[in-house]
């Protein structure tokens, strides 16, 4: 090249220096660490996301750490303490008049499935996991109803704790549908979403309809 | 150091090179066609569950060494260990064949029956269309020189039976029906769906031996439309418990949503004879599961049931749970003035 030649470099100019790129303040090992942190640690760290979740749920905004970050403890510490609590409502003693365990988990995961099922086939953005995960968290309030109405059996089952049942559980069954909507019914085209809410609707009405008719023995 | 950096990148595009791996299996190892089975050695760790773990390694190794010397490092390992190492080899190709060949048929029976996309040009619908066909289903048309068309769409449906099973549902629960064998709620589903695939099948199949011009899924669509007449007829008598309405919504609302699909076959039918099997099967069954659906859960039922079968439990005197009993203590009284005004 003899045109640069005679091209000369001023000497403020600096021409040395470290040629790596730092590589940044974490190291390969760092990635590793939490196999070494105390299991205290770990499992607050899981229980804080679950809580925080709960938070949204009852405080149903726009926000997107819901979907964003899915999780399926939740739902299943729900659907399992929901199931337990629905044992024992029996008519007979030697007949099980009451859903089984089996059953109420079924209904919850299969309904929940074929909701997911029919928002992705309507069009939905959302995915299968992140809709199972909103659905499951928004049993919360119904979990809330189904011990409310337990303590309220404890006093007696008359009228009035009749009464205070059926406002409870349907003052639950809306919060329960309002907050999912709130969440899955973003994910659809804006002339669809009473196609999308309608079965919600369904699904969280025949758990409220298994709560109320919950009679212990 | 250059040639494991190759590996690892490989490592991760690993899935993508099944294909590849398949083809340059069979190039390397074992020349031989012919397998002396006779002389293959049982304990030659080719079992078809390590299969997985083998292939995976095997790509590895693969992927670290250089294309042309994986061929030669393999043979050499087997003339080294002797003929048992070489037939261990042969068995283990075989086994990964197998494997290979297992795994394509299995992804590619998933990619086509497990599609969702099958499904999503049935369910392409508005709400207002769907209020629109809820509404038709219960009004016959006149025009049946023409065939009619029928909506191929499987979302009202499938939310009609939905709506059907949460409505038997609260029948059971408020006439304590007790199920020995079996859930409410599985029965419940399991009558419901059973009436709506299986009565479409038999009237489909029907529908090809009568030549009419109707498909599958026009006709679950048909059907599961016609459902709405019996959740509305279903929803008002399991909460008024009033024999004579039950009847007369029976007729009424029984015999619309009947007319109508009645209508729409015959319109898409030839021939006097055809037509008639088609209509006549069709409102048989469908009048009559309205039928069984209201006295299958009926206290009355459920009293005869009981005192055939428990000596202990007392006829027309259970008492529903406490949670119709004053909505429906409500309910009948006024259903019973007003009858009695009119």
């Amino acid at each position: 090249f003899p045109g640069l030649a005679d091209v000369s470099i001023s000497q403020d100019i600096p021409v040395e220096g470290e040629i790596t790129v730092p590589v940044g303040s974490h190291s390969p090992d760092e990635d590793y660490s939490t196999l070494d942190e105390p299991v205290k640690d770990t499992i607050m760290r899981d229980l804080k996301a679950v809580g925080k979740k709960f938070v949204h749920v009852m405080y149903p905004r726009k926000s997107s750490a819901l979907l964003r970050d899915w999780d399926l403890w939740g739902p299943l510490v729900l659907c399992v303490s929901l199931a337990l609590m629905l044992q024992g409502g029996s008519a007979d003693s030697k007949d099980d008049g009451g859903p089984q365990f089996a059953e109420v988990f079924v209904i919850i995961w299969f309904g929940a499935v074929v909701i997911t099922l029919n928002s992705k086939l309507l069009g939905g953005t959302i995915s299968f996991f992140q809709s199972l995960c909103v659905l499951g968290y928004c049993v919360l309030p119904l979990t809330v109803a189904m011990l409310v109405c337990r303590l309220v059996l404890l006093a007696g089952a008359g009228t009035i704790s009749f009464i205070i049942r059926l406002i409870v559980v349907v003052a639950m069954f809306g919060w329960s549908t309002l907050a999912s909507t709130a969440f899955l019914a973003d994910s659809q085209p804006p002339n669809r979403k009473a196609l999308v809410v309608y079965p919600i609707f369904l699904f969280y009405f025949v758990i409220s309809w298994m709560i109320l008719t919950f009679t212990p023995q | 150091a250059g040639g494991a950096a190759p590996g690892r990148a490989g490592a991760a595009a690993g899935p993508g090179r099944a294909s590849a791996d398949a083809v340059s299996a069979p190039a390397q190892g074992g020349g031989s066609a012919v397998i002396d089975m006779e002389n293959m050695d049982d304990t030659s760790g080719s079992s078809f569950e390590d299969m997985g773990e083998m292939h995976q390694r095997m790509k590895e190794e693969e992927e670290e060494e250089a294309e042309g010397e994986a061929g030669a490092g393999e043979e050499e390992d087997g003339e080294f260990l002797g003929m048992k190492g070489l037939r261990g080899q042969l068995g283990r190709q075989v086994a990964d064949q197998m494997w290979q060949v297992g795994k394509r048929q299995a992804s590619k029976a998933f990619s086509l029956y497990a599609n969702i996309d099958i499904l999503r040009p049935y369910f392409d619908v508005e709400p207002v269309q769907v209020r629109a066909r809820l509404l038709e289903s219960m009004i016959p048309v006149k025009m049946i020189n023409f065939p009619q068309k029928i909506a191929g769409e499987l979302y009202g449906p499938l939310m009609l039976v939905f709506t059907l099973v949460a409505i038997l549902l609260h029948g059971m629960k408020t006439s304590d029906t007790i199920i020995r064998e079996g859930t409410l709620m599985g029965t419940a589903i399991g009558t419901c769906f059973g009436y709506w695939l299986g009565v479409s099948s038999f009237m489909y199949f029907l529908a090809y031996l009568c030549n009419a011009q109707i498909t599958m899924v026009q006709m679950l669509s048909l059907l599961g439309y016609g459902l709405f007449g019996h959740c509305i007829t279903l929803f008002v008598t399991y909460n008024i418990h009033f024999h004579s309405l039950f009847y007369i919504f029976w007729l009424v609302v029984g015999g619309l949503s009947t007319l109508r699909m009645v209508a729409v076959l015959v319109s898409r039918t030839v021939g006097h004879t055809q037509r008639l099997i088609l209509c006549g099967t069709l409102a048989a069954l469908h009048m009559l599961f309205l039928l069984y659906l209201h006295f299958a859960y009926h206290k009355v039922v459920e009293g005869i049931l009981d005192t055939l079968e428990g000596p202990n439990m007392l006829p027309f005197q259970r008492v529903a749970r406490d949670v119709p009993v004053i909505s429906s203590a409500v309910l009948n009284t006024t259903a019973k003035a007003v009858a009695l005004t009119l």
